[in-house]
């Protein structure tokens, strides 16, 4: 499994009381509400050897994600459709807990929240990228890429997959199939991230409140306010109250985020 | 979740493909003390899932470098059998079995007292020989079996369940057509006394009202197997009983 654990870091029993001692007052150690993330920029077309891209800083977080299109075959069961695959690197420059080597089990879960987000949202309208059925499809790679890690890593990848996937271009010419298209994006499916620490439930967790958190909920939702996906994590457990809080806080919380990722951070929806 | 197809899940009745209401489970059939080697074991069949549990611990951890020097380390690994499904499934994990040896392990890790071990781990097991979906929630019940009968103190014993959505209907436990063509499938897995959620997934499409009502379902569903939990652990004590 590797060393490669997202909670490793060692906080002094002091910044638990500390922390808990502030969530009993109604704050943070970095001053937030428990429904306020942290500041976040999305930074699009970042790496231009990508179909799309886009760099994410949640707080001091950083994630870089990138898309990748190419051709490829079908699966057997789905040949009307194209494909979507994920993957997760916690590369060792990100973090002294991260280790290199094969995916452990904290990157491949990352990566399949992310994927499972994305999929079930289908935020990508995968019909479209037939080529020719059942012998041709475009396959669209998301590539998380983590750089800095201070905490969150769910919510900073899943905003960096979408908004990656908003700035990818389907590099048809290339392959002397017409021309270049934007990916076809239908919905917007934003992941948001709870920690419950004591009894308290925290959105968009940082590293010092992550590795003492008992419990974590993830929640994406789309621009309709339906839900699309949710992984709960760690050892402890949440009340039901304390879940159908969460989701709830998700969906204002994700259609915020969700303004952002479109460049309208006036908060506006489009 | 979401492959398309014409066919129709809830018939004009209200019934499902399999006969059932809505809020009805598929049978469920549970032992335990199935193995001789093992610890703890126990066996169950739910719908046409077929799930064999083993424990084995606490025992000391190895390598030494991994060993908690506060608690127990609970290491649960969900395989399927390459013959548990209808195409072959390679053998060995996958993505798929990762996360869910993790999210499982992180469960059941919930409601036991790992401090009480220090520097151990306890191993759980938990083989599909036959998967009809729902396969991670009747995997944590009969685990949560198997830890029992391995005498492992714990606070509850831990339950798992499923609803989800069909046709646009919300519906309890998951068949495999149900899986593949509905719209949405939530596992949880809750510990009954306290009410608590100790997993929680979803995948699909569901409004806030719909997806709570789906957890209510699972929610009073896990009350109900837990009771068959309780009975099957019954059944083979009082068998030893009888033997002496």
């Amino acid at each position: 499994m590797g060393a490669t654990k997202f909670t490793e870091g060692v906080v002094p029993e002091m910044k638990r009381d500390y922390i808990h001692k502030l969530a009993s007052k109604g704050t943070r150690i970095d001053g937030r509400h428990f429904d306020e993330i942290r500041p976040l920029k999305i930074t699009k077309g970042f790496a231009s050897r990508a179909e799309g891209s886009a760099l994410v800083e949640l707080g001091n977080t950083k994630v870089l994600v990138g898309v990748k299109v190419e051709i490829g075959t079908p699966f057997p069961d789905t040949p009307n459709s194209g494909i979507l695959t994920t993957n997760a690197e916690l590369v060792p420059l990100a973090s002294p807990t991260f280790e290199p080597g094969p995916p452990g089990e904290e990157a491949i879960e990352l990566a399949r929240v992310v994927d499972r987000g994305i999929r079930e949202g289908h935020a990508i309208d995968l019909e479209k990228l037939v080529i020719e059925e059942g012998e041709k499809v475009w396959i669209v790679f998301i590539d998380i890429h983590v750089l800095d890690y201070d905490g969150n890593l769910f919510d900073a990848s899943g905003i960096g997959a979408l908004a990656a996937l908003t700035d990818a271009v389907v590099p048809a010419s290339k392959h002397d199939l017409g021309d270049d298209f934007k990916l076809p994006i239908q919905h917007y499916p934003v992941p948001v991230t709870f920690a419950k620490i004591g009894n308290w439930i925290v959105a968009d967790p940082n590293l010092d409140e992550e590795s003492i958190a008992s419990a974590r909920l993830t929640v994406t939702t789309n621009e309709n306010g339906y839900i699309n996906a949710m992984q709960k994590g760690l050892n402890g457990t949440f009340t039901y109250d304390e879940v159908k809080k969460a989701i709830n806080m998700s969906i204002d919380i994700g259609r915020k985020i969700r303004s952002i990722i479109m460049g309208d951070s006036d908060g506006k929806e489009n | 979740m979401g492959m398309k197809s014409d066919i129709k899940l809830i018939d004009d009745n209200g019934l499902r493909i399999d006969g059932r209401l809505p809020n009805q489970l598929r049978p469920i059939k549970m032992e335990v003390g199935v193995l001789k080697r093992a610890d703890g074991s126990a066996y169950i069949e739910w719908g046409g899932n077929k799930i064999i549990a083993a424990v084995y611990g606490p025992r000391e951890a190895y390598p030494k470098h991994i060993q908690d020097p506060n608690k127990a380390i609970v290491r649960a690994r969900y395989n399927m059998a390459s013959f548990s499904v209808d195409e072959r499934k390679k053998p060995g994990p996958d993505r798929r079995s990762v996360e869910l040896s993790k999210v499982i392990s992180e469960a059941l890790e919930s409601v036991i007292f790992t401090e009480r071990f220090p520097r151990t781990t306890i191993d759980v097991f938990i083989e599909v020989l036959q998967a009809d979906a729902g396969t991670r929630v009747a995997g944590i019940t009969v685990a949560s079996l198997a830890l029992a009968d391995a005498g492992i103190p714990m606070k509850d014993l831990i339950v798992g369940c499923a609803a989800g959505k069909i046709d646009g209907v919300v519906v309890l436990d998951l068949n495999k057509e149900e899986d593949n063509y509905g719209e949405a499938d939530v596992p949880m897995a809750i510990i009954p006394r306290t009410k608590e959620i100790a997993l929680l997934q979803m995948d699909g499409d569901m409004s806030y009202e719909e997806l709570i009502t789906a957890m209510d379902m699972a929610m009073e569903a896990a009350q109900e197997i837990h009771r068959m939990q309780i009975e099957a652990l019954k059944r083979k004590y009082t068998e030893i009983e009888e033997v002496e």
